[in-house]
C-alpha cells in the first residue's frame, strides 16, 4: 500500500472553507495542549477568550479597535501578495502614515478650515504609506533589489523616526515628559461610533469590495492577475510589468497608511507610543489565512482581533503569560499554511498489487 | 500485430499502467527489449511514450505492472537503481548543469566517488570513450557554451561512463541539423554491434525507419503494434499511430505575395547574455506570404522573433511595419500594430498555466469591446467568448474555467494559437508552433499559418522542420551564428542545401 499526493484537478468551492475550518480546529487543539502543559482549563480559557473578546459591549469594542487596522493592513499586503510583491512592510507604511496624518493635524490643522483638517489627516495617511512603499517598490522594479529585506528594514526606520519625533521635536511640552505629541485639535479625530470603535471602521467593507471588483472586473486586475500568475506571460503579452507592480505597491502602502491614519486620529488623537503595535506582521498571517481573497479579510481581521483581545483578557483573568495570544497566533498560522497544501493536493491511497497484464491490451487494433 | 522475438528479453515490462489526474497515461503496456536491438517507440503527443521511459528509468513508479531485467524480476523505485541496473535515458530537456564543465558533468551524481576526484583518469576515460564512438566534444568547455548538438553529445557520453547497456533517448534528433542526425545514426548503429540496446522516442516516421530494428506504436496509453521494421511501411505506422488516413500534404492558394508588410534593414541585436545574436539581418514579409526561418535552435531565431514583436531592442538597424518605422516600438505598441507572436516557450511565455482557459483566451482581446468597456472587463462576455473559440480551435477542457495547466501541450498550443489568431491584424510570428505536438495537432496548426497567410497577412514561421518549411513557407530564409546565409522560394529549396546552410556551409 502508497500513500501518494495527488495534485487536484480542479478546486472544489467547498474545500476552500472545509480547510480553514479544519485547520483552525486543528489549531485550536494545538493550543489547547500548550494551555494544559502551562496549567490551564483549555475550555474554560477558550471561553474566556471568547466571551473577553465578544461577550460585551467594551470588549467587542475593544475587539473592533484592533480589527480596523488588522483588516486594512492584511488587505494592504495582500494586494502586494497578489503580484507576489513580498511587502512585510505595512507596519511601517502604518506608522508612517500616522506620522504623516499627524503632521497635518499638528501643523496645518489649526489654521485650515475644519471641514477640511480630517479628510486631509486620510489623504495625508495615504499619501505617505504609498511613499514608504515606494522606496521598496521603485528598488525592486528599476534595480531588481529584493524587496523582503528592504520592507522589513524600512520598518525599523519607520518607527525609529516616530520615536525620534514624540521623543524630540514634536514633544508636548505640556504632557509632564510623556513622550508623544500634543493632542489633535478636536476636527481631527475620526468619529467614535461604538465605544473606542471609530469610524475607520467604514474603510473596511469599501476597501475591500474596491479591491476585490478591481481584481475581477477591471481590465486593470485582470493584467494583474497575469502578472501575478506569470510576469514573463505578461510581458508577453504588452503588459507594462514593472510598472503595473509598482503601482499596486504604491496602493498597498497607502491602504496601510490609511490604517496609521485611522489609528492616530481615531485612537490616541496624538502620535505616541503604541502606534506600532504589530499589525503590519499580523497582517501577513490574516492575508494567507484568507488565501488573499479580500473578501474573507474583513471576517479573519475580526477573528484576529478577537484572539488579542481575548489574548488579553486571558492573562487577567486566569493569570496566564501574556505571550499565550502571541502563542496562539503562531499556532493558528503553522496549521493553516500546512492545510493550504490540501487545497492544491489531495492524499490517495494506492493498493501496491499489480494488476495483471490483460491479453486485450496487446491486441493490434489496425 | 505483435510480432515473437523467442529470445530471452534483455527488458521485460508487462501490464505497465499509470495514470496522472484525468489521464491514464499508460494502460497496461508490454514491452521488450532485446540485446543488441533498436526499439522505436512511436507515438502522438500524450500517447504515453515518455512516461513509460520514465518508468523504465525511475523517475515514475507505475501504478501497476512488472519490470523484468534479464528474465529476473526488478524494483525500480528512483535513477539511483535504473543507473546501478545500466538503464539511462536522455531526456529531451538535457539534464546537464550549464555552468559546470562537460567532464564535472559527467561525474556529476554517480555513487562510490572517491573523495578527492581523479579528474585525470576521468579525463582519459572520457576521451577514450568519445574517441571510440565518435562523440567529438571539448571535455573543459562549459555546458552553456556548447550547441544543443554537442550538449547531446554529453548527455550520451555521461550514460556511456557509467556503462549504461540500455539506452533511451527521447525525441533525441528534435534539436539536430540533418548532418548530425545522420552522425547519431552512426552512434547508434556502432553501439548496437558492441551489443548495446536502445530505445528512441519518437514520431517522425523517417527516423523509425532509418534507426530501428523494430518498432512499438502507443495510442492514448495503449499498446496498439509492435512490428519489425523491415515488414512496415511509414503509411503503415502514420495509420496506426492516429488512427486514421493523414494528409501529408497541405494545400493553399497560389503564392501572390501583395505589398510589404514586414522590413527589417540591418538588424543587429544581443541576447540575454549580451552576445551578438542577430548580425545584420535583412528580411522582407509581403502580405499573402509565409517566411519560413530554417536553422538550428539557438542560432537567432528567438531574438529574430522578440525584436519583431518588440520584446527586444534593437541595437542598429530598422524594422518597418506597413511603411512605419518600428525600430523603437513597445510590445503593446506592436500588438495594436496587428502583430501576433506565438513564442517559442509556450507554456511560460505564451501562456499562464495557473488562470483558466477562458482568461488565456482573452488575454489580447480583453482590451477592448466587447470584452471590456472603459476600465471594466465584461467576465460572462469572456467566457462566452472562449465557449466561442473552444468549438472552434477543437481545444479539449473540461470547460473554460480549468486552469490551463490541466491541458495537453497540444491544447494548450491551441489555445495560444486561438488568441493570437484573433489577434493577428498584420503579421503572424509563429516560433516552432508544431514542436512536440503530434500529426493531429501539427496538422492544425499549419493548416491555421496558411489560413492567415490566404487571408493576406504576413506570416514569419520559424522551425526546424526542413520538410515542414518547405511544405508550409512561401520563402525559406536560413538562419546561421545570427546570420541570414540565404533566402530561397521554397520551390527551390532543396533539403540537403538548407541542411548545409544551416549548419554554416555554403555561404
Amino acid at each position: 500500500m502508497r500513500i501518494v499526493f495527488e495534485k487536484r484537478k480542479s478546486r472544489a468551492r467547498g474545500i476552500l472553507f472545509a480547510v480553514p475550518a479544519l485547520s483552525f480546529m486543528i489549531s485550536m487543539l494545538l493550543s489547547g495542549i500548550v494551555l494544559l502543559i502551562a496549567g490551564a482549563n483549555p475550555f474554560e480559557t477558550f471561553a474566556s477568550m471568547a466571551s473577553g473578546a465578544f461577550g460585551s459591549s467594551n470588549g467587542f469594542s475593544e475587539t473592533l479597535v484592533k480589527t480596523i487596522p488588522l483588516a486594512l493592513t492584511g488587505l494592504a499586503v495582500a494586494l502586494a501578495f497578489k503580484l507576489r510583491f513580498w511587502n512585510i512592510g505595512a507596519e511601517g507604511q502604518l506608522v508612517l502614515g500616522g506620522i504623516a496624518s499627524s503632521w497635518v493635524a499638528l501643523f496645518l490643522g489649526p489654521s485650515l478650515p475644519e471641514p477640511l483638517v480630517l479628510p486631509l489627516c486620510i489623504a495625508a495617511g495615504f499619501a505617505a504609506g504609498a511613499l514608504w512603499a515606494g522606496i521598496p517598490g521603485l528598488l525592486k522594479t528599476r534595480l531588481s533589489v529584493d524587496e523582503t529585506l528592504v520592507t522589513l528594514m524600512l520598518n525599523y526606520v519607520a518607527i525609529l523616526f516616530a520615536e525620534y519625533l514624540y521623543y524630540g521635536p514634536w514633544r508636548d511640552p505640556k504632557g509632564y515628559g510623556f513622550p508623544g505629541s500634543a493632542p489633535f485639535i478636536e476636527a481631527a479625530w475620526l468619529p467614535r461610533i461604538f465605544g473606542r470603535a471609530h469610524a475607520g471602521i467604514w474603510f473596511i467593507p469599501v476597501i475591500a469590495l474596491l479591491f476585490w471588483v478591481l481584481l475581477r472586473r477591471t481590465r486593470w486586475g485582470f493584467e494583474l492577475s497575469i502578472i501575478g500568475a506569470s510576469p514573463r506571460a505578461a510581458r508577453y503579452q504588452g503588459i507594462a510589468v514593472q510598472r503595473n507592480i509598482l503601482l499596486a505597491v504604491l496602493l498597498s502602502g497607502a491602504i496601510a497608511g490609511l490604517a496609521g491614519a485611522c489609528e492616530v486620529t481615531g485612537i490616541s488623537h496624538r502620535l505616541q507610543q503604541g502606534l506600532n503595535l504589530g499589525y503590519g506582521f499580523t497582517a501577513i498571517i490574516i492575508a494567507w489565512m484568507s488565501q488573499l481573497n479580500p473578501l474573507a479579510i474583513p471576517f479573519v481581521a475580526l477573528l484576529m482581533g478577537g484572539i488579542l483581545v481575548g489574548g488579553d483578557q486571558v492573562q487577567m483573568m486566569m493569570g496566564l503569560p501574556s505571550a499565550m495570544g502571541t502563542v496562539m497566533q503562531g499556532l493558528i498560522l503553522f496549521p493553516m499554511l500546512a492545510g493550504s497544501l490540501f487545497t492544491e493536493y489531495r492524499i490517495r491511497v494506492l493498493s501496491g498489487k499489480a494488476k495483471k497484464s490483460k491479453v486485450a491490451c496487446v491486441e493490434g487494433e489496425a | 500485430m505483435i510480432e515473437k522475438n523467442n529470445s530471452q528479453p534483455l527488458v521485460r515490462m508487462s501490464g505497465i499502467s499509470k495514470a496522472f489526474p484525468g489521464v491514464q497515461a499508460n494502460d497496461c503496456v508490454d514491452l521488450e527489449l532485446h540485446p543488441g536491438e533498436v526499439l522505436a517507440l512511436l507515438g502522438e503527443n500524450g500517447a504515453g511514450k515518455s512516461t513509460l521511459m520514465n518508468i523504465l528509468c525511475g523517475l515514475y513508479r507505475p501504478d501497476a505492472g512488472e519490470i523484468e531485467l534479464r528474465g529476473r524480476k526488478v524494483s525500480i523505485e528512483g535513477p539511483k537503481d535504473s543507473q546501478a541496473l545500466g538503464i539511462g535515458m536522455v531526456h529531451q530537456n538535457f539534464k546537464l548543469v550549464d555552468s559546470m564543465t562537460v567532464l564535472e558533468n559527467i561525474i556529476l551524481g554517480m555513487k562510490n566517488q572517491p573523495l578527492v576526484l581523479d579528474m585525470k583518469k576521468v579525463r582519459a576515460e572520457v576521451l577514450q570513450l568519445s574517441k571510440r564512438y565518435n562523440l567529438k566534444v571539448e571535455p573543459d568547455a562549459s555546458i552553456w557554451q556548447l550547441s544543443v548538438g554537442e550538449q547531446q553529445r554529453v548527455e550520451i557520453l555521461k550514460l556511456l561512463y557509467r556503462k549504461a547497456e540500455i539506452l533511451i533517448l527521447d525525441e533525441p534528433t528534435a534539436v539536430l541539423t540533418p548532418q548530425e542526425s545522420d552522425e547519431l545514426a552512426k552512434v547508434i548503429r556502432l553501439m548496437k554491434t558492441e551489443g548495446k540496446s536502445a530505445i528512441f522516442i519518437t514520431h517522425k516516421m523517417e527516423e523509425v525507419m532509418n534507426f530501428s530494428d523494430r518498432v512499438m506504436v502507443l495510442r492514448k496509453g495503449r499498446l496498439v503494434a509492435g512490428l519489425s521494421t523491415t515488414s512496415t511501411s511509414p503509411s503503415q505506422l502514420a495509420r496506426l499511430m492516429v488512427g486514421r488516413e493523414l494528409l501529408f500534404s497541405i494545400d493553399k492558394k497560389p503564392f501572390s505575395p501583395g505589398k510589404t508588410i514586414l522590413s527589417l534593414d540591418r538588424v543587429c541585436a544581443k541576447d540575454d547574455r549580451g552576445l551578438d545574436a542577430l548580425k545584420e539581418v535583412s528580411l522582407n514579409i509581403r502580405s499573402g506570404e509565409i517566411l519560413g526561418i530554417a536553422g538550428v535552435a539557438g542560432n537567432g531565431q528567438k531574438e529574430l522573433a522578440e525584436v519583431i514583436t518588440g520584446l527586444r531592442k534593437l541595437k542598429s538597424g530598422s524594422l518597418r511595419l506597413d511603411k512605419e518605422d518600428m525600430s523603437q516600438s513597445s510590445p503593446i505598441a506592436m500588438i495594436k500594430a496587428g502583430v501576433a507572436h506565438i513564442p517559442q516557450d509556450r507554456s511560460s511565455a505564451g501562456s499562464v498555466g495557473d488562470l483558466s482557459v477562458a482568461s488565456n483566451l482573452a488575454m489580447k482581446e480583453y482590451r477592448k469591446p466587447p470584452l471590456s468597456t472603459g476600465i471594466f472587463i465584461i467576465p460572462q462576455r469572456i467566457t462566452s467568448l472562449a465557449k466561442k473559440l473552444i468549438e472552434r480551435f477543437k481545444i479539449m477542457t473540461p470547460g473554460p474555467d480549468t486552469h490551463l495547466k490541466f491541458l495537453s501541450g497540444g491544447n494548450i498550443q491551441k489555445t495560444i494559437l486561438a488568441r493570437e489568431i484573433g489577434a493577428c491584424k498584420s503579421l503572424l510570428v509563429a516560433v516552432y508552433p508544431s514542436r512536440g505536438l503530434d500529426i493531429g495537432a501539427t496538422e492544425s496548426v499549419r493548416r491555421q499559418l496558411v489560413d492567415q497567410r490566404d487571408q493576406g497577412f504576413g506570416v514569419l514561421f520559424v522551425s526546424e522542420d526542413i520538410d515542414e518549411l518547405i511544405q508550409v513557407a512561401d520563402t525559406i530564409a536560413v538562419l546561421f551564428e545570427g546570420r541570414v546565409m540565404a533566402v530561397m522560394p521554397s520551390k527551390e529549396a532543396a533539403p540537403e542545401r538548407l541542411g548545409l546552410l544551416m549548419a554554416g556551409v555554403g555561404a
